[in-house]
């Protein structure tokens, strides 16, 4: 028998994964390309919506859903990216800001119009919402999953990012558009893409997610503040980062709220503003 | 404008700016429109004013010192918990509520602008949003002292002089509101545009630099985040004072966010941009969740967008734009 | 300037509208809900129980006709909703404010209503308190320890014996956690740990396994509707803990019908302490299910029957006051009154213009394939216990 602290050290890192897909897509466009997009967690609904629909009204099985969230919100994104996001690239944070939240308000009313106010839950297969026993600790399959979905995630970006060509073109797209574009690199394209990566990433986190934290029209405003705290303690620039934040985060709340319930509440807050002061930016942050 | 010899000397320059231009003269002569022409909306122009003023003090330390800040409803809230306290346990006296709360939010603020001006960019932004969502977690476990979730109760503000009631049409609070912000509007007028203003906006252009010029940054942070502080608390007594009520969304992350919503969207850096900016959404709110009380947020949005997307900088910002385009043209 | 001027302009459009009509045969009701924003759906939920009630009676209540305004606060904002309330009673002359899905809210609006005279309908907010704020008003809801007093000295006589209880670390979880305490202990039974939890918590695993470590015999659960019960649920599968082994039991919210669906099967055996659930059976409900599902293709909840119920009270005060429309005639006309709802038999009680109602345990079983909340016991005439305390 293994002692109640490997349950919750499970569950921790099952929640921290919950985070890390929740807040990949941010930590490609916040991180990767420095713009603030508070809409981050409406492509994380339009992709939980995606799912539920596809879903309960024509009968999907859920992993058939997943890339459906992913292509829908990549492929909005491309909309608003190319309407509205790509002449704000070089604008302050500011409007950054003001036009994300804008699109953030839009995109709640339009939800609460086409979906209903009303909690839009998932029916998951009774396999998935079970859980195996190992060593008299249980671990739920969906969290089993998740964990497994992060890892591949993580591995796919890094490994994405970092070494190939397309990595590089983003970097110093970032770094320096004019010598980019001297170099013959497409920008826009790029930057497109990559917007596109990161809202797709929101979309997938978001069906991903739902099962947990529940779906309705106030998610895309609930959870941002979770999405912020990932990216901010994990770095900008960099998924692994992101990727030990969740981690650090995960277990600390889950551990804290399971050891000293007290402090449950602030406990998420506490770790940020320690792990912030001590390190301000970020665990692996490159900027 | 009387740039080019401001240029040559700075004091000439300051003094140029501290002139009352007559558009500023007449805003404020058009904020008392309220009383002749829309007497049914002295509410609603009493807390406009409130937002103004809590604004204003966020403008000081964005606008004016680059310090981008999603907790700065922590202070508004420390001041409306202190006034509504204060009341509570027998003074309700407004004025010196006010005075008390913001010294209580100023110290709060003083305390803190310790850590504040140690930090720039992402992760200032996250410490101000993360000591906000503590002192909201705060207030809710200290049910004791605040009420909770329901509120403080059993607030009741006397007479203002001890003489004029708050009334429920709202006459004497937005009079009172509006003196309130008139007042700390010259204040930070008069701050802006002295040196100390002149440093601040240099810290804001270059963090590193300033020090070697003789403008300590760090020290000039800490000021006009405590002042900051203090005028937010004084909002958030006005709000606490004239309607009665505190509750934990005083001191809550939407207000934080949407303090620096409405401040963008009129301009920051600019003192009448948070002015302008409050006005503009607050009617816009009020009318259009008149209309439309489920999906109001959908025109509010677009409104932003479209200001972002036509008037960069604010509406302040663009419409500055536009001007001197039309001005060389 | 020019911008202040116009934003004036746009703010005085509407009034003139609203000073048209208001002749003695309407009645205004000034309606306050959470309209957008996190609680948004309780208030579509309230508003169209209001809407049904009226379509029902010819768009009349007392023989006049209606004019409803409706205002939104955006979610918990006392400073709004008062502000609210004194622009409707001051600007548009309402003679009755209604709606009120929060407590905090309700709280504000409760001022004006004392000040300006005015008759109050709480249609939701559900802290015992809210009535004593302002002499006009009623509730039709329900009260917080109404029904988790009454669930906690139920499930003592019915052989619980040693509870734990987990509770939101808010106002109504802590209101409720003293309540079910006070109900079970009084009937003699033991709290063997209790446990507040952070508002903000989309992941229950962690509080699940600390009370899963003590083995209760019984968990009491109080949290938000919404998002959380769902959660919740699945916490309790993913940790062991089987509802029908250990009795899990709470306020409706853990299991309405959002949150069933999101269960799915290991809801079984939940038992809620409710004032109305839509499987109730009568024939009345059966009506309004129907009606309701016809206009708003959904199943009505307890946030529509409060709706509905408060337009119900407003019909029937006009009705006895004879057409007066002040808060003085309205609410003595309301004191007293009784009348048979979705949910069974309520009346108004004329101390505490309080509902005084039925209160129904339910069980959650497969009906049909369904998950439904299947009622096990009725207690009768249930007023709210902690006002009826603080006289004593």
């Amino acid at each position: 028998m293994l002692p109640p602290v490997f349950g919750v050290l499970f569950d921790g890192l099952a929640y921290g994964m919950l985070l890390f897909l929740l807040s990949v897509g941010q930590s490609v466009t916040l991180g990767m390309m420095n713009f603030i997009n508070l809409a981050h967690c409406s492509f994380a609904m339009l992709g939980g919506y995606v799912t539920v629909v596809l879903m309960s009204s024509y009968g999907w099985p859920f992993f058939a859903t997943l890339p459906c969230a992913f292509i829908a919100a990549a492929l909005v994104s491309v909309g608003f990216e190319r309407a509205f996001f790509r002449r704000l690239y070089r604008a302050s944070d500011l409007d950054q800001v003001l036009l994300t939240i804008g699109i953030v308000f839009i995109s709640v009313a339009v939800a609460a119009y086409i979906f209903g106010t009303e909690q839009r839950p998932l029916q998951l297969p009774a396999y998935l919402r079970s859980s195996l026993t190992f060593m008299g600790v249980r671990f739920a399959v969906y969290r089993l999953i998740l964990i497994g979905l992060a890892l591949l995630i993580t591995l796919a970006l890094v490994l994405g990012l970092d070494y190939t060509r397309f990595g590089a073109r983003v970097r110093a797209a970032v770094d320096n558009e004019r010598m980019a574009r001297g170099l013959g690199i497409d920008v826009d394209r790029t930057f497109a893409i990559t917007f596109a990566l990161g809202s797709g990433l929101a979309g997938l986190g978001g069906a991903l997610a739902i099962e947990i934290i529940g779906l309705d029209p106030s998610f895309a405003l609930t959870y941002l503040v979770y999405v912020l705290i990932v990216v901010s303690v994990g770095g900008l620039g960099s998924i692994s980062g992101s990727f030990a934040a969740a981690i650090v985060l995960g277990i600390s709340d889950v551990a804290g709220k399971y050891y000293i319930p007290q402090l449950g509440a602030f406990l998420i807050y506490l770790v940020m503003i320690g792990l912030l002061m001590w390190r301000p930016l970020g665990l692996i942050g490159r900027r | 404008m009387a740039l080019t010899e401001g240029t040559a000397n700075p004091r000439l320059y300051l003094q140029a700016q501290t002139r009352w231009r007559p558009i500023e003269i007449a805003f404020w002569l058009a904020t008392l429109l309220p009383y002749a022409l829309f007497p049914d909306y002295l509410s609603l122009a009493s807390q406009i004013a409130i937002a103004g003023l809590f604004a204003l003090s966020l403008d000081l330390i964005l606008g004016y010192a680059g310090i981008v800040s999603l907790g700065h409803a922590a202070f508004f809230g420390i001041g409306a918990y202190t006034a509504g306290l204060v009341s509570k346990y027998g003074w309700g006296e407004p004025l010196t509520g006010l005075a008390i709360a913001a010294v209580a939010a100023g110290l709060i603020g003083y305390a803190t602008s310790f850590v504040i001006c140690r930090f720039r960019h992402l992760a200032l932004i996250m410490l101000t949003l993360g000591f906000g969502l503590l002192l909201e977690e705060l207030a809710n476990s200290a049910g004791w002292l605040t009420g909770g979730v329901d509120g403080l109760q059993g607030i009741h503000t006397w007479k203002l002089f001890g003489y004029l009631p708050f009334d429920l049409y709202g006459r004497t609070a937005y009079a009172y509101a509006l003196a309130v912000l008139f007042v700390l509007f010259v204040f930070a007028r008069r701050l802006i545009h002295s040196p100390f203003g002149l440093s601040l906006r240099g810290i804001r252009e270059n963090f590193v630099r300033m020090p070697a010029i003789g403008a300590p940054s760090r020290a000039h942070i800490r000021t006009i985040y405590t002042i900051a502080a203090a005028m937010a608390g004084i909002a958030g007594a006005l709000l606490a004072q004239t309607t009665e009520t505190v509750s934990l969304e005083s001191l809550g992350f939407e207000r934080s966010a949407e303090v620096v919503v409405m401040l963008v969207l009129g301009g920051a850096g600019r003192l009448y941009g948070g002015l302008v900016g409050v006005i503009v959404y607050m009617v816009a709110r009020d009318q259009f969740s008149g209309i439309e009380p489920q999906y109001w947020y959908f025109w509010i949005g677009v409104l932003l967008v479209g200001v972002v997307t036509f008037l960069p900088n604010g509406i302040l910002g663009g419409a500055a734009k536009l001007m001197s385009r039309r001005s060389r043209s | 300037m020019k911008r202040l001027l116009l934003a004036g302009v746009l703010a005085f459009v509407p009034s003139l509208f609203a000073a048209a009509g208001g002749a003695e045969d309407t009645v205004k009701i000034g309606v306050i809900l959470p309209y957008s924003g996190q609680f948004a759906d309780t208030a579509t939920q309230m508003d169209d129980g209001i809407k049904l009630y009226l379509k029902q009676h010819g768009d009349k209540l007392g023989g006049k006709n209606v004019e409803l305004i409706r205002k939104d606060t955006g979610g918990i904002a006392p400073p709004v909703a008062k502000r609210l309330a004194q622009e409707l009673v001051t600007r548009d002359n309402v003679d009755i404010l209604a709606g009120f899905a929060l407590t905090p809210n309700a709280l504000a609006a409760a001022d004006v209503s004392a000040e300006a005279k005015k008759f109050m309908v709480d249609m939701n907010a559900a802290t015992a308190i809210v009535t004593t704020k302002s002499p006009y008003m009623v509730r039709v809801s329900f009260t917080v320890p109404q029904l988790n007093q009454t669930l906690g000295t139920w499930a003592e006589k019915h052989g619980l014996k040693k509870a734990y209880t987990m509770v939101t670390d808010y106002g109504p979880g802590i209101d409720a956690e003293a309540a079910f305490q006070k109900g079970f202990k009084e009937a003699g039974g033991d709290i063997v740990g209790s446990l507040r939890m952070a508002v903000q918590n989309p992941d229950f695993t962690a509080y699940v396994q600390r009370a899963k470590d003590l083995n209760p015999q019984g968990i009491f659960v109080m949290i938000p509707g919404g998002a959380q019960p769902g959660a919740f649920g699945k916490a309790l599968a993913e940790r062991g803990i089987d509802p029908r082994t250990i009795e899990v039991m709470g306020q409706m919210e853990i299991a309405d019908e959002h949150a069933l669906a999101s269960m799915g099967d290991i809801a079984l055996g939940i038992i809620t302490a409710g004032h109305y659930d839509y499987n109730h059976h009568s024939k009345l409900n059966e009506e309004f299910v129907k009606a309701y599902n016809e206009d708003f293709k959904r199943n009505p909840d307890f946030f529509s029957v409060g709706g509905y119920d408060g337009m119900h009270l407003i019909d029937a005060a006009l009705q006895k006051s004879g057409g007066k429309k002040d808060g003085e005639s309205l609410v003595d006309a309301a004191k007293g009154l009784s009348w048979e709802s979705p949910r069974g038999q309520i009346s108004i009680d004329p101390q505490t213009r309080d509902v005084v109602q039925t209160v129904y345990i339910r069980k959650v079983e497969k009906v049909g394939g369904h998950l439904v909340n299947v009622e096990i016991a009725a207690v009768a005439d249930v007023k709210d216990p902690y006002k009826a305390a603080m006289k004593q």
